[in-house]
C-alpha cells in the first residue's frame, strides 16, 4: 500500500539530497571534527560549511548556531541559560499553547522549583493576547517565551513586534521556532530575538539533531557541561552525521520556501475547501490568515478523531488528532482547549500538516476517503442524526 | 498507534449490531459530548425478560465502539438478571483485552447496561449515591471506591483509566488520591 503521508508537523521524510550528503560520514569519513590531522578536519570543515548553511536560513552568524541533540534540548537550554543568568529574577512568562517542551518545562520550574510562571492565554482564532503579555512583564521577569508557530494549528504569533517589546524592556526572549523553520522566512536581525530553537526532523533532515541560536552577546550558559565542543556551549562530541545533513537541509528549506507558500499551500487550501464542501459540519481551527501553509486543523461534529485516524490509516493516509487520547483522558489537546474549540468538534479534529512532497492526487485520494469514513463513523453517532448534530 | 488485538479492530471496523433498534424496550445512555465518548445501548426484551435483540450508537474512539459492538453481542439472548451480571471485565476479555489507558470504554459498556436495564424495569436511577468527586465526568466517591476495589486500582491514573475521572480539567485528582488511600486504609 501506498504512504500518503500528511503528518509532517510530527516529523518529515529526510531528503534524498541530505541522506546522500550524510552517507559518507556514515562510513570512511570517521574522524572527529576536533582533531588536529587532517582526517579529522575533513570531518571539521562539514561542520564548518553545515553551520554555515544553517546560520544562511536564518540569517545569523555561524558563531550564534550552538548544536543540540534536538528541539526540546534547544528549548530547554535557552530557559536555563536565562535563568542562570538571572538567578535574582524569579518570574518566567510563556503562552499555554506551547510544545510541551515549554510548557512542561514551565510547569516543572513552577510546581517544583518556585518559579512565578505567566501563562499568556489565546483567543478563539489563536492569536496571543498582547495586552495580557505586555502588562505581565516586569523587572523581575527572567524570559519570556513563545512559540513563533503553532504545531497543532499552525497559527503564527507575531513573534518580531512581541520581540522588539520584550527585549527593549532589557527582557530576555526566546522563541521555539521549530514549526516555523522551513515554511515561513525567519530573520534573526530583524527579529530581536535573543535565542530561537530548530529541530531537523521537521525540515527533511534526520531525528536527534536540533539548533539553539544564541545572538551575540547575550551571555550563555550551557546546559551540558563538558569538552570545548561548540565554543565550551554544549559538551560532547558533535553528532557530525546529523548536522552535516541539517546544514544540508537548511540549503534545501532555503531554496524551497517559495514553493512551500505557493505549491504546499494551494495544496492544502484544496484539501480544506473540498473538505468543507463535501462533508457538513466541518469547521477550520485558528486563524485561516496567519497560519502555516502547510497545516490544516480541522473538525468533524459529532465523530471522534482517533476513529477517524484509524479508517484513514487503513487507506495507509498518515495524519493526527487533535486529542490527546493518553492517559485515558480523552480530552482535547491543551491547545485546542485554550482556544475554546468547541468539544463537539474538537474531540472530532484532525491535523493534516503537508510537504513538498505530497500531490494533488493525495489530495483527492483524502477526500475520497475522508467523506464515506465520517459519513459511516456519524450513523453510528448517538449525536447525529438526519444530517445534523443533536 | 494503541495495541489493539485483532478482535478490537474487526469489532472496529465491522461493528456489529449498529444503529437505532425500532422496537426497543429498554434504553440505556452514558457518557457526553464532552466527555469524548458516549454509547446510547437499545434493548429488545421478551416477556420473560430475555434480551431478544440489542443494537448501540456510539460516539468514541475505536476501543469505544468495539467495546459497545462486543457488549451487545455478549448479552443478546441472556435474560436481565443474566446480563445484569456482565463486568466491564467481559467485554475486556471477549475483545482479548484493552490497553490498559482504555478500559474505561468498558465501564462505559457496563454503565449503559446497567441503565438499560434499570429503563426496563421502570426503575428510576436515582440520582448517583455518594459525594461527587470528578465534575467533568461526574464520577462520585462510590464510584471511585466500587473500581479501585474491583480492579485493585492504585494510583490516581489508574483510576482515571478505568473512570475517566481526574481526565479533564485536573482539579479533583487530590480528591481522587485521598479516596484511594481511603480504600487502602480499610485494608
Ligand atoms: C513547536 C515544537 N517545539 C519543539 C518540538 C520538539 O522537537 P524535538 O522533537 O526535536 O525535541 C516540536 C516537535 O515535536 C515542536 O513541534
Ligand atoms: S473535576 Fe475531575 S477532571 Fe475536572
Amino acid at each position: 500500500m501506498n504512504v500518503i503521508y500528511t503528518d509532517n508537523n510530527a516529523t518529515t521524510r529526510v531528503a534524498d539530497e541530505v541522506i546522500e550528503e550524510m552517507l559518507p560520514f556514515f562510513g570512511g569519513f570517521y574522524g572527529n571534527p576536533s582533531s588536529m590531522h587532517t582526517f579529522g578536519d575533513r570531518v571539521g570543515k562539514k561542520i564548518r560549511q553545515a553551520r554555515q548553511k544553517v546560520a544562511d536560513l536564518i540569517h545569523a552568524d555561524p558563531d550564534e548556531i550552538i548544536f543540540t541533540s534536538c528541539g526540546t534540548e534547544s528549548d530547554n537550554s535557552a530557559i536555563f541559560s536565562a535563568l542562570n543568568a538571572h538567578p535574582d529574577k524569579k518570574r518566567i512568562i510563556t503562552s499555554n499553547v506551547e510544545h510541551p517542551a515549554i510548557l512542561n518545562l514551565f510547569k516543572y520550574l513552577r510546581d517544583k522549583k518556585g518559579y512565578d510562571v505567566v501563562l499568556v492565554p489565546v483567543d478563539k482564532k489563536g492569536h496571543l493576547n498582547l495586552d495580557l503579555l505586555y502588562d505581565s512583564l516586569s523587572d523581575d521577569t527572567a524570559i519570556v517565551s513563545l512559540m513563533w508557530a503553532n504545531n497543532e494549528t499552525g497559527v503564527i504569533f507575531p513573534i518580531p513586534e512581541i520581540a522588539e517589546k520584550v527585549t527593549e524592556k532589557g527582557i530576555l526572549f526566546h522563541t521555539d521556532a521549530v514549526q516555523a523553520a522551513g515554511k515561513i522566512p525567519i530573520d534573526v536581525k530583524d527579529a530581536h530575538v535573543d535565542m530561537l530553537s530548530l529541530s531537523g526532523h521537521k525540515i527533511h533532515a534526520p531525528k536527534g539533531i536540533g539548533v539553539l541560536y544564541v545572538k551575540k552577546g547575550i551571555k550563555f550558559f550551557p546546559y551540558l557541561i563538558g569538552g570545548h565542543q561548540e565554543k565550551g556551549r554544549r559538551g560532547g562530541t558533535e553528532n557530525t552525521v546529523s548536522i552535516i545533513g541539517l546544514g544540508k537541509a537548511c540549503e534545501l528549506a532555503a531554496q524551497q520556501l517559495p514553493i512551500m507558500n505557493t505549491q504546499v499551500k494551494e495544496l492544502r487550501d484544496y484539501l480544506q475547501n473540498q473538505l468543507l464542501e463535501k462533508i457538513p459540519s466541518v469547521s477550520v481551527n485558528g486563524d485561516l490568515e496567519n497560519r502555516l501553509p502547510n497545516t490544516l486543523s480541522i473538525g468533524f461534529d459529532a465523530v471522534e478523531g482517533e476513529s477517524i485516524l484509524l479508517m484513514l490509516d487503513k487507506e495507509g493516509i498518515c495524519a493526527s488528532s487533535g486529542s490527546a487520547c493518553t492517559s485515558g483522558s480523552l480530552d482535547p489537546s491543551h491547545v485546542l482547549m485554550a482556544m475554546e474549540v468547541p468539544f463537539k468538534s474538537a474531540h472530532g479534529t484532525i491535523r493534516f500538516s503537508l510537504s513538498h512532497y505530497n500531490t494533488k492526487e493525495e489530495m483527492d485520494h483524502i477526500v475520497k476517503t475522508m467523506v464515506p469514513a465520517i459519513e459511516t463513523l456519524r450513523a453510528m453517532s448517538p449525536f447525529w442524526k438526519d444530517g445534523k448534530l443533536v | 498507534m494503541w495495541e489493539y488485538t485483532d478482535k478490537v479492530k474487526d469489532h472496529f471496523m465491522h461493528p456489529r449490531n449498529v444503529g437505532e433498534l425500532k422496537d426497543a424496550n429498554a434504553i440505556g445512555e452514558t457518557g457526553s459530548l464532552n466527555c469524548g465518548d458516549a454509547l446510547k445501548l437499545f434493548l429488545k426484551v421478551d416477556e420473560n425478560e430475555r434480551i431478544v435483540d440489542a443494537s448501540f450508537m456510539t460516539f468514541g474512539c475505536a476501543s469505544a465502539v468495539a467495546s459497545s459492538s462486543a457488549l451487545t453481542e455478549i448479552i443478546k439472548g441472556m435474560t436481565l438478571d443474566e446480563a445484569a451480571k456482565v463486568t466491564n471485565g467481559d467485554i475486556a476479555d471477549y475483545l482479548g483485552g484493552l490497553p490498559k489507558e482504555k478500559m474505561h470504554c468498558s465501564v462505559m459498556g457496563k454503565s449503559a447496561l446497567q441503565k438499560a436495564i434499570a429503563d426496563y424495569r421502570g426503575i428510576q436511577i436515582m440520582e448517583k449515591p455518594g459525594e461527587m468527586v470528578c465534575e467533568c465526568f461526574e464520577v462520585t466517591d462510590l464510584e471511585i471506591i466500587e473500581a479501585v476495589k474491583a480492579n485493585g486500582l492504585e494510583t490516581t491514573e489508574d483510576v482515571t483509566n478505568y473512570l475517566k475521572a481526574g481526565g479533564g480539567c485536573g482539579k479533583c485528582l487530590g480528591r481522587i488520591e485521598e479516596v484511594i488511600a481511603s480504600v487502602k486504609a480499610e485494608g
